[in-house]
């Protein structure tokens, strides 16, 4: 659904669920998800809809993700690091940890 | 300049409903709404739909939020036809929790004396001890020694009422008028009213309703009504999203249908200041975790704080102007409890050029000494 306007020049390798994803340095975690095709970031508590990021400025909560363990973590105001481990959010009911 | 049946001065709860109500029954009605600029007290609720514990010392007032909550399912039925906006309305029942022993007795206190003063008029509640408890909030903390449970109680999504009132008023023909705060409002000696504002939009009117949260206090001045109110500020913490778990609304925590938790109250006297403060975000967090100790697995994710409508008995005041009887005035707290009554009840009062005697206690004269 998107694309990169420039090729990466700078690149920051992390994982999304287990896969390696090329991010630009400087990227947020939900623009590096959305560049590298993941449309599905998370599903709704209630009914289990899927979900992605709606505003992009911190606003909505749509992007949630877990990062390094941190859950509910909002992935439009988080920058990708080197090695980082990025997770679909989970319900916060679900008792098992990712890893 | 148009000329209508009735002006709505206020697009908040009361604002909304009586404008949505007006006309639903058949008045050409515009509604003046301030802006964003304005203290959004309908921005910031709670969202409880409450009779439990309320109307000490004015029967009437305990009679008028039972009268609402009885009248909530019809009016969320008819909004959903209408609109096709649910305001998300459920009626359960509540859980009034108490933290502790003496919380407890004062609450149990409480309600038998409004069971008392609301005679033949019925008021049930039940006592649920501890043991018993955990079968309809299973996670309610081991500290908790029990809590009354009043099956007139509810909960509603407020952001979802407003625009539904909103929606249904514009479908009804109404005529909403933004960015439109009033300066002044001039009676015509033919009867009726002009109303001047800001940006220069102005309007005629047959009828005038004042419900404009705090700036209710300046409008009314001008057509010689004292509107006795002030703020209170409260605080709501709001947890990230999770599956169904409570089924029940309480008076310190309530899961919303979107599976958010709110969290709550909280009341400080700051003027018309609306930050949130550390400490009272800690204490409310505090007092839900003693109540719900299973919440802590839960981020928080949003806090906000608003200003309450306040009277110095806490009940509302509605009046009708005694130097020009079209004009009213209506200002209260619990917008959510009483939408369903002020949607339906104060647009007759309106029309009819009358307040019913049955609802004069609530006129500001009770403050005179």
């Amino acid at each position: 659904m998107f694309r990169r306007r420039s090729p990466v020049r700078a690149p920051v390798s992390f994982l999304f669920e287990g896969k390696e994803i090329l991010a630009e340095q400087g990227d947020s975690v939900a623009a590096a998800l959305l560049a590298a095709g993941v449309s599905v970031f998370r599903h709704t508590a209630v009914s289990g809809a899927a979900r992605a990021p709606f505003c992009m400025i911190g606003n909505c909560f749509e992007c949630l993700v877990e990062i390094d363990g941190e859950t509910a973590s909002q992935s439009c105001l988080a920058t990708v690091r080197e090695g980082m481990k990025v997770h679909r959010q989970r319900c916060a009911h679900s008792a098992e940890p990712n890893d | 300049m148009k000329h209508y049946d009735v002006a709505v001065i206020g697009g908040g709860l009361l604002g909304s409903a009586f404008a949505y109500g007006l006309s639903a029954q058949g008045a050409g009605v515009a509604l003046l709404d301030e802006g964003d600029q304005a203290i959004r007290t309908a921005r910031g609720n709670f969202g409880l739909v409450w009779v439990q514990g309320k109307g000490q010392g004015m029967p009437q007032y305990a009679r008028w939020s039972r009268k609402s909550a009885d009248t909530w399912t019809p009016f969320s039925e008819q909004l959903i036809e209408e609109t096709g906006t649910d305001p998300g309305y459920h009626q359960p029942g509540g859980f009034c929790v108490s933290l502790d022993e003496a919380e407890f007795s004062s609450n149990l206190e409480l309600l038998k004396q409004l069971r008392e003063e609301a005679g033949d008029q019925g008021y049930a509640y039940e006592v649920v001890d501890r043991a018993a408890l955990g079968q309809y909030l299973p996670e309610v903390g081991p500290t908790v020694p029990g809590a009354t449970y009043c099956p007139y109680d509810g909960h509603a999504n407020p952001l979802r009422l407003l625009r539904a009132l909103h929606e249904g008023f514009t479908r009804n023909g109404g005529a909403y008028v933004p960015s439109a705060k009033v300066n002044k409002i001039e009676p015509l000696s033919a009867g009726g009213f002009e109303i001047f504002s800001d940006g220069g939009y102005r309007a005629g009117c047959e009828k005038l309703v004042i419900a404009a949260g705090h700036g209710s206090v300046d409008l009314g001045r001008m057509l010689g009504m004292e509107v006795p109110i002030f703020p209170v500020q409260g605080q709501i913490v709001v947890t990230e999203r999770a599956p169904a778990t409570m089924g029940y609304p309480t008076n310190y925590v309530r899961q919303t249908d979107e599976g958010n938790f709110l969290l709550g109250p909280s009341a400080r006297d700051v003027g018309f200041n609306d930050d949130t403060q550390t400490a009272t975000l800690q204490g409310i967090t505090r007092q839900c975790l003693s109540a719900f100790p299973q919440l802590k697995r839960l981020r928080i994710q949003r806090t906000w704080a608003a200003l309450r409508i306040m009277t110095s008995d806490g009940f509302p005041v509605y009046q009708q102007s005694a130097a020009y009887p079209d004009a009213f005035s209506f200002s209260c707290h619990s917008g959510v409890t009483l939408a369903a009554v002020h949607a339906t009840e104060i647009p007759r009062w309106v029309l009819s050029g009358r307040i019913p005697s049955e609802y004069h206690c609530f006129h500001p004269a009770r403050f005179d000494v």
